[in-house]
């Protein structure tokens, strides 16, 4: 029996059952404690898709200072972030690329749209080379709308996105 | 194009400005680039208040000409300034036929050349007047010629009195075989908006060392997005 | 022993063949992509030998949205907002060039409180865009600091904007014309002790920034362009002054009311990275001196638009003006032909321009210097793609 229990599969699938049931265990005591630590250390990914991104480094400038926030942009690699800000237009060159860019971080992970053309393709809408907007290849969180929207829109929008992982059970 | 073919026909002007004059003893000479089916007058004003160090006349403004089309705002063109002038003549001087002159606008001059003598006049330009670099190279599709414009805007850095010059340069192609003689051996700077008008346009330059996809994504599989048969969407 | 000779030969002709094969695969490509905190919205691939670039090719595009494509559904009026959007925090620029050029093609006259109105709103938007430059130049180098400080000094041109146009950012201020609306009340002086206050923090960048030994161990000598060079690849802007050509489409081809204005070209002769980073701080304090002097002579009253039909067209034509933006001359060549909706209209902006220069200076360089060399160039990828 204790060969049967080695054997490698057995063995992962009881690891994996093992962790979906403490996970259960632990979401009513610690399920608080793990989504404030989510909440208050938002890492977004560098990539900025268009226009946008100049009201988004505004916004991490002294006078609206997202850093409060937890959300910092001094790091290198994608796979330590958990927030994408769709930042403006996204044009059928880079939807690919948002879309590995997606695919490569680690869950949880959490996506904002921000700005018109994020959200249905905004004023651009009818041009050849841009799609209408970006829910159509990855699962939006929350919409902020504006032209750009102004940094205490994108603060808004984050303080939404912070109400939604606070009521979210862990994973 | 018809103002290239009258062009050719009136050996006696190099100079074709319009004006109301040279109409009524040429009326069929149109210089500009609107589609050759409607006669119109072309527009020379200028918003340039007072700057110029040439002694350009000041723009007068007339509304409304007998015997013109109803246009809405139209003008009597001035006399073309001095240093513009002399300028196109020694281009003129030098080339003859093969250079036609457009227009002549304070700062601005406009010549038309064909294909095979493009390299010819732009090494000119280079070597001898000193225009040192090429701003910008604009592809326009008119389909009603069936033909594509391809313009290049010449400026120059390193001579003080044309610092504010803009010589223009057009030759015309075919819309359905469109091979132009590339300029990237005599200005180096359009080699990138050469290749961006290869793919907006579908004009091929030879002798350019990258006829690709700049702009436009990789799986692009549509006609060249700048021709006039290619409508957005919805519209 | 022959037989050992010869195995030996052969072992070491195999070997040297076995170092030569991988010669050839010794270069690395990378690809610094649109996901890269030190390239923006633009991707660029290098191969590497060790360290050093040999080779570098640009892949714009990854914000192409097609403005020139745009423009012919919309008549003169209706692309003033999307025509705006490539240099979103630059944009009275970008329209002031169109605008002039709307003018020439229709024959419309601006009032002259109304030419002055636009020139200060350029001048401000150029600080604006040059301090956003210049913070992102800062992080690219590591240096914090250089980053919050010109991100919230910024705050405070924006504020004025934002009292004169009504946004932050996209104001749609300049139409042709003029402008939209008048400046508010107490204007004037807020302009004023804002330039005085800005002049003193001034001091300050150069204090932290330009004369730090370490920015300027990293940014001097790197990435020489010379004159000649710099004149035949046909770049501008703050680019072409510092390689040593004084050239300023202010002073070349005064539009508006810049003939009237008396300021000098500043440019530099050293034509490396730190002359391209400093020449941008040097046009900022003439700006300043530009700003008083509007803001001087701007007559007391008047109108600041002039009066359009609803569908404004004018006779067919071309029309090719320019306008010197934060990052060199944007040209625009708008060719119309009698309806209100223009045929065509090609936009020339600095950033397409200066891209040419990125692989004449990145080969050679090593890959440590890529970031002072490639945000040096004064590239905005959002306006080289349109």
């Amino acid at each position: 029996m204790i060969k049967d229990l080695i054997n490698p599969t057995h063995f992962n699938i009881l690891v994996s059952k093992l962790g979906d049931t403490l996970v259960k265990a632990l979401d009513k005591p610690l399920g608080f404690a793990i989504n404030w630590g989510r909440i208050w250390s938002l890492w977004p990914v560098h990539l900025e898709t268009a226009c946008c991104s100049v009201e988004f480094g505004a916004a991490s400038g002294p006078r609206y200072d997202v850093e409060r926030f937890g959300i910092i942009e001094a790091f290198g690699s994608l796979r330590q972030c958990d927030l994408i800000v769709v930042q403006g237009t996204v044009t059928r060159k880079m939807a690919p690329r948002l879309r590995m860019v997606y695919d490569q971080m680690p869950d949880p992970k959490y996506v904002i749209a921000m700005g018109a053309c994020a959200i249905t393709g905004g004023l651009y809408v009818d041009s050849y080379n841009v799609l209408p907007g970006v829910d159509g290849i990855i699962p939006v969180d929350v919409y902020v709308p504006g032209c750009p929207p102004r940094p205490e829109t994108l603060i808004q929008g984050t303080m939404l996105l912070q109400e939604k992982i606070k009521v979210s059970k862990i994973r | 194009m018809s103002s290239e073919a009258n062009h050719s026909n009136n050996s006696n002007n190099n100079f074709v400005i319009i004006s109301n004059e040279f109409n009524k003893n040429n009326p069929e000479i149109t210089t500009t680039l609107a589609p050759p089916n409607s006669r119109h007058d072309h527009p020379l004003v200028s918003t340039f208040s007072s700057s110029s160090r040439l002694a350009s006349p000041p723009l007068t403004k007339t509304v409304g000409s007998p015997g013109s089309p109803s246009t809405p705002l139209r003008r009597k063109e001035p006399e073309p300034p001095a240093f513009e002038k002399g300028i196109a003549s020694e281009i003129s001087a030098n080339f003859g036929q093969m250079v036609q002159i457009i227009f002549i606008k304070p700062l601005r001059i406009k010549l038309a050349v064909e294909p095979p003598n493009i390299v010819k006049v732009a090494t000119f330009l280079r070597d001898n007047l000193g225009y040192d670099h090429a701003e910008s190279v604009a592809g326009t599709d008119y389909p009603k010629d069936d033909q594509i414009e391809v313009i290049y805007h010449l400026g120059s850095y390193s001579r003080e009195d044309l610092a504010g010059q803009v010589l223009s340069i057009a030759t015309r192609t075919n819309r359905d075989d469109a091979r132009l003689p590339t300029l990237i051996n005599v200005y180096k700077s359009v080699e990138y908006h050469e290749r961006e008008t290869f793919e907006m346009l579908g004009v091929y330059f030879e002798g350019h060392p990258r006829n690709e996809r700049f702009l436009l994504p990789e799986d692009w599989a549509d006609i060249p997005p700048l021709r006039k048969e290619f409508r957005i969407k919805g519209r | 022993m022959a037989d050992l000779e010869d195995r030996i030969n052969e072992s070491q002709k195999m070997g040297m063949q076995i170092i030569k094969e991988s010669e050839d695969d010794r270069l690395m490509t990378l690809s610094v992509g649109p996901q890269h905190p030190g390239s923006g919205h633009f991707r660029f691939v290098v191969k590497l030998d060790g360290d050093y670039i040999v080779h570098c090719d640009p892949d714009p595009g990854y914000v192409h949205r097609g403005e020139e494509k745009m423009t012919e559904y919309r008549n003169f009026i209706q692309n003033i907002p999307h025509l705006e959007r490539p240099v979103i925090h630059d944009s009275t620029n970008i329209t002031y060039s169109y605008s002039l050029a709307v003018e020439e093609l229709t024959g419309i006259e601006v009032p002259r409180r109304g030419q002055f109105i636009r020139a200060i709103a350029s001048e401000l938007n150029r600080q604006v865009y040059t301090l956003y430059w210049l913070a992102i130049y800062g992080i690219f180098l590591g240096h914090s600091t250089m980053f919050m400080w010109p991100t919230g000094d910024r705050e405070l041109f924006i504020d004025l904007l934002e009292a004169l146009t009504g946004a932050r950012v996209t104001h749609a201020f300049n139409i042709p014309g003029g402008v939209r609306n008048d400046v508010p009340n107490g204007f004037k002086d807020r302009c004023l002790r804002q330039i005085s206050y800005y002049e003193k923090r001034l001091k300050e960048y150069e204090d932290i920034f330009y004369n730090n030994p370490l920015v300027r161990q990293r940014t001097e000598g790197v990435g020489i362009l010379t004159k000649e060079d710099a004149i035949r690849l046909g770049v501008t802007g703050s680019v072409l002054r510092a390689s040593g050509v004084p050239y300023d489409i202010r002073k070349a081809e005064p539009y508006d009311v810049y003939n009237e204005i008396d300021f000098k070209v500043q440019y530099m002769k050293t034509a490396d990275s730190f002359a391209r980073a400093y020449v941008p701080f040097l046009d900022m304090r003439e700006s300043c001196h530009i700003l008083r002097q509007l803001l001087d002579k701007m007559p007391e009253a008047g109108e600041v638009r002039a009066k359009l039909q609803a569908n404004p067209r004018g006779p067919p034509g071309e029309a090719y003006r320019r306008v010197e933006s934060g990052r060199g001359a944007l040209g625009y060549y708008i060719i119309s032909d009698g309806t209100p909706k223009p045929y065509r209209v090609k936009i020339s902006v600095g950033s397409f321009r200066n891209m040419l220069a990125l692989p004449h200076l990145l080969v050679g360089a090593k890959m440590g210097d890529m970031p002072v060399i490639y945000w040096a160039l004064n590239y905005w990828p959002v306006e080289a793609d349109r």
